[in-house]
């Protein structure tokens, strides 16, 4: 195997997270508590300078480096921007969040940036092993990064949950993968497709280590009926995490099923039948937003309710993919990157309601926000109806463009079965609007929210409207990933 | 002069930014809130005029059209212009708007930028509406209506107004939804969602029932039609009056507006085969529900009934023309036309109504028409217009509720005496529940104290009836200029439709 200096340029940014992390853990030893911001600093600068290296190191041609591993395309430079970008942001409502809980250590951000590498490399994957690696990072830096408040018990559960489950999630995921290597003879995503076309679609084992791959991939996702731990995790984590959580690992995990499903495995998408992974996916879909939208209606902690309506949205992101166009694909990034925002809008908001000595958990603690503080008020306005799929917002157009592709491929069922759940799932979300514009304050002190978060929460928010007014140049990024 | 200013663009940003510009100045200074709403709104309805005026009624092509792509990957276009059909939709949105801003000077004490952003950024989405010749522009300027809408209710709206505005929320995104996947399965067929691109799309004929009926779900549910009607009622009385005549005004009108821009052109067949269907629903709607109104208590109840049953009018002539074109061969032009004007005409006379109700509303706090009873005694010039409208209502000639219903029942006859007969039992149905909620009310002797201590009614509220019953009577006496403006773009759809799609 060659090796030159030259095949480490694309894996620069990789290169510079791992070397960020590192940084940031080793100077962390050294501060005191007072000057915690200084780890926080160097993430967020660090983070920024990510962003600077990965557009760099960008292009239009797809490079495939060390022995097939690794692979630097378009999807990954548009992935890999929108993780820094929302982990960036997730860090920065953590802040204050972390700092009135006595959480404001050193580890957060090294995890946080671990979590990133993995996220990273999972985008970049060309091969089961380095794809697995990556995730395998993700899982475990979020896996501590759950249990992160030490005195909660809550979090202590979910922390146990996630990562008991998880670990089976993963052993399914690798057993699938142990089976495909098995019949093709290859983990590279660039060899796979050829492989199982001379192996034969109807190969029984093949479509068995599919089924465990997608058990895995759908774990990750949370979708139905692999959700269980999606509410409890959420509920139990310290708010921050469940922002982080929420946020840029579903970007990643977009990114395993592109991977693992459309660039290795697009040979057994119909399988002419129900066995191949477009009929997985249907089913996966259906449930998810099925079950997410109706169970939602029932909560009343919004960190659930925030995690059931992901649910429903990894439905429809799901929608997007199975329907196996570029249009389809496109969609589905789209409404990937659109989703991380309006998710770690919500949770910022969330976060914004709380201060020291006080969660903002419950749905009544949003009564009253127009009074108590119309911008922000306004500003959950636009992201509740975004999550809603209420045009002008963002998400509309995020959930238009995914029946467009569905409905493409003339599996206009689903399309209706998937408006027909979003129905039920607008209620939700017009009851937060509801609870805040029709309803008197329980809690009448102002909220304190710090200048920066103010300030990068109001564009989140306008962000919801504005992109939702202009989502071509969005749309055309997304496009230009699969094109390209 | 004026043809190369984008006059539809600035009809619909010039309130959606006047609206925001309202919330932005906040509520330290209601009165200048307030100035700078209606200075707004009349700025709106100023620059809709150019669309009467420069308005060519020779032709059924597009007018004042505009068009740049928005998101060229998907083929969704910026594209707006109005023909004989949405144009005058349009003058009655920018010119109620201004009244209602007026009717909420004084009641409206809580957060009133809120309230006039809400009705103005309204008034620009509707127009969005009417204008929109992309399928996709035309969806999303629908449902962003429903957010304000929602707020209105919801904010200053009566005790019931949770479950009021989350059933009108739910129920009209429930309709429109099914119609998005319609639009895109059309999509898929044409190649861009142009509206006009769909009329010329041929469709078979169970594609087309299907698409017909999607498209029903989504209007039926706006226009109200029986039996998809039950929200309106409950909107009607919990909403702010403001509220009230934007719901009815426009608001159901764009249902009928849909009727004429989609189900009939794009589904021409489908709909000359269930057109049965929905000449059934609104002679159920024009009869049924007259009498539900016979036996309202609530005033606000009974004209929502009374709106409910006039709507049943508008779809009556839109879907006669099918039988008529194929018992008479012509007239089946005047089913059209007697729904267009009956649509302007109830936007004017229901608006009346509820401003008139909104008045008494505002002094004694009750909508029950128990509490009322010889209020002519005490307000002799309110008890002057509140009549003036209920005849409207009733459909008396010379006031513009005649010319509707009388074209509309002359159009059923050719079809059918019996769809007619039904159709005209409205004339003594109506006269019944107004004229009888008018005498209860405004008649009579003085009935409690309340009704002896009321005072009559003020400049502005004179300012805002005198202007309604001025249209009122205008399109009564004189409703051809209306009627011309429509002529070229109802002949074109009813030639449109007569052709066979597949």
């Amino acid at each position: 195997m060659q090796f030159d200096t030259s095949q480490l340029i694309p894996v620069l940014p990789e290169i510079y997270i791992l070397s960020l992390a590192c940084l940031v853990l080793v100077v962390d030893l050294f501060l005191k508590d007072s000057q915690r911001i200084v780890s926080y600093g160097i993430t967020q600068v660090g983070l920024i300078i990510g962003i600077a290296v990965t557009l760099a190191v960008s292009g239009p041609k797809a490079q495939i480096l060390f022995d097939g591993s690794y692979i630097r395309d378009p999807m990954s430079d548009v992935l890999k921007v929108g993780i820094l970008l929302v982990s960036f942001l997730a860090f920065l409502y953590a802040k204050d969040y972390l700092r009135d809980r006595d959480l404001f250590k050193g580890e957060f951000y090294t995890l946080g940036l671990f979590a990133v590498l993995g996220m990273l490399i999972m985008v970049s994957a060309n091969s089961f092993l380095s794809i697995y690696l990556g995730l395998e990072l993700l899982a475990l830096s979020m896996y501590a990064l759950v249990a992160f408040n030490r005195a909660s018990t809550n979090g202590a559960e979910a922390a146990m949950k996630y990562f008991v489950l998880g670990a089976l999630a993963s052993g399914m995921l690798l057993y699938g993968i142990s089976m495909v290597y098995g019949m093709t003879g290859t983990i590279r995503f660039d060899q796979l497709g050829q492989e199982i076309q001379r192996v034969g679609l109807n190969n029984i084992v093949l479509i068995f280590g599919l089924v465990f791959i997608v058990i895995g991939l759908s774990f990750k996702l949370g979708a139905v009926p692999f959700h269980m731990w999606v509410p409890d995790v959420y509920h139990g984590a310290p708010t921050a995490v469940t922002l982080f959580l929420g946020s840029a690992p579903k970007i990643a995990a977009f990114a395993l099923a592109m991977r693992m499903l459309v660039d290795g495995m697009q040979p057994l998408v119909h399988s002419g039948t129900w066995a191949g992974w477009q009929g997985m996916l249907i089913v996966l879909a259906v449930l998810s937003m099925g079950i997410g939208n109706l169970i939602a209606i029932a909560q009343s902690n919004i960190k659930r309710m925030l995690a059931y309506s992901t649910i429903s949205h990894v439905g429809f992101i799901l929608l997007g993919i199975l329907a196996g166009t570029q249009e389809g694909y496109t969609a589905a990034m789209f409404y990937t990157l659109v989703y991380a925002l309006m998710s770690a809008g919500g949770f910022g908001i969330v976060m914004a309601l709380s201060r020291r000595g006080f969660e903002a958990e419950n749905l009544d603690d949003f009564k009253g926000l127009n009074q108590r503080n119309p911008w922000f008020a306004a500003m959950m306005l636009l992201l509740m109806f975004s999550m809603a799929g209420v045009p002008p917002t963002v998400g509309f157009f995020a959930k238009l463009f995914v029946l467009d592709a569905v409905v493409s491929v003339d599996l206009v069922w689903v399309a209706i079965v998937g408006v027909f759940f979003s129905i039920i799932g607008a209620f939700y979300y017009i009851r937060i609007v509801k609870l805040m514009y029709f309803d008197k304050p329980v809690d009448e002190s102002p909220l304190t929210i710090g200048a920066d978060t103010q300030l990068v929460l109001s564009l989140n928010g306008l962000s919801m409207l504005a992109l939702g007014l202009f989502p071509a140049g969005l749309l055309s990024l997304c496009s230009a990933a699969f094109t390209g | 002069m004026f043809a190369d200013w984008p006059i539809l663009s600035l009809t619909i940003w010039l309130p959606i930014i006047g609206g925001f510009m309202v919330i932005a100045s906040g509520d330290r200074e209601p009165n200048a809130t307030r100035w700078t709403a209606l200075i707004v709104s009349v700025l709106t309805f100023l620059v809709s005029l150019p669309l009467w005026f420069g308005f060519d009624s020779s032709t059924a092509q597009m007018q004042f059209v505009e068009r740049t792509p928005w998101i060229p990957l998907f083929h969704i276009e910026y594209y707006l212009g109005v023909d004989g059909i949405s144009m005058p939709l349009i003058i009655l949105t920018t010119f109620v708007t201004p009244l209602v801003v007026i009717a909420g000077w004084e009641v409206i004490k809580y957060k009133p930028s809120l309230y006039m952003a809400s009705f103005l950024i309204m008034e620009g989405v509707m127009v969005g509406v009417f204008a929109a010749l992309d399928a996709m522009l035309f969806y999303v300027f629908w449902e962003a209506m429903l957010i304000p809408m929602f707020i209105i209710i919801g904010v200053w709206g009566g005790p019931n107004r949770v479950y009021a505005t989350i059933k009108f929320f739910l129920y009209t995104f429930l309709g429109s939804v099914f119609m998005l996947v319609a639009l895109i399965y059309m999509y898929y067929q044409w190649g861009n969602f142009e509206i006009l691109g769909f009329h010329q799309l041929k469709l078979g004929l169970t594609e087309q029932i299907l698409i017909f009926l999607a498209f029903l779900l989504a209007f039926a549910v706006k226009v109200p039609m029986w039996p998809v009607h039950t929200w309106l009622p409950d909107a009607h009385v919990e909403a702010p009056t403001g509220g009230s005549v934007i719901l009815a005004a426009i608001m159901l009108k764009i249902g009928g507006y849909g009727f004429l821009r989609f189900s009939l052109p794009i589904t021409p067949d489908a709909s000359h085969t269930l057109d049965w269907l929905i000449i059934g629903m609104s002679l159920i709607a024009v009869v049924y529900i007259g009498f539900v109104a016979l036996i309202q208590e609530d005033m606000k109840k009974l004209i929502a009934y009374s709106s409910i049953a006039h709507m049943g009018f508008v779809t009556l002539g839109f879907y006669i023309v099918f039988i008529v074109g194929q018992t008479a061969g012509s007239g089946a032009a005047l089913g059209v036309q007697g729904g267009m004007v009956q649509m302007v005409s109830h936007g004017f006379i229901s608006a009346a109504m509820f401003l008139c109700v909104g008045v008494l509303y505002d002094r004694m706090h009750s909508r029950q028409i128990s509490d009322y009873g010889g209020v002519v005694n005490t307000m002799p010039i309110f008890g002057a217009f509140m009549v003036f409208f209920a005849m409207a209502n009733a459909g008396l000639p010379g006031t513009s509720g005649f010319v509707g219903e009388f074209m509309v029942i002359l159009a059923s006859f050719r079809a059918d005496f019996w769809y007619a007969f039904l159709a005209a039992t409205t004339l003594i149905i109506g006269a019944a529940y107004t004229l009888w909620m008018v005498k209860r009310v405004v008649f009579g002797e003085v009935v409690n104290d309340g009704v002896a201590a009321l005072q009559d009614i003020n400049a502005r509220e004179y300012l805002v009836l005198a202007t309604l019953a001025l249209a009122v009577l205008i399109l009564g006496l004189w409703p051809a200029p209306l009627v011309e403006v429509m002529d070229a773009s109802v002949s074109n759809l009813l030639q449109h439709i007569s052709v066979p799609k597949y």
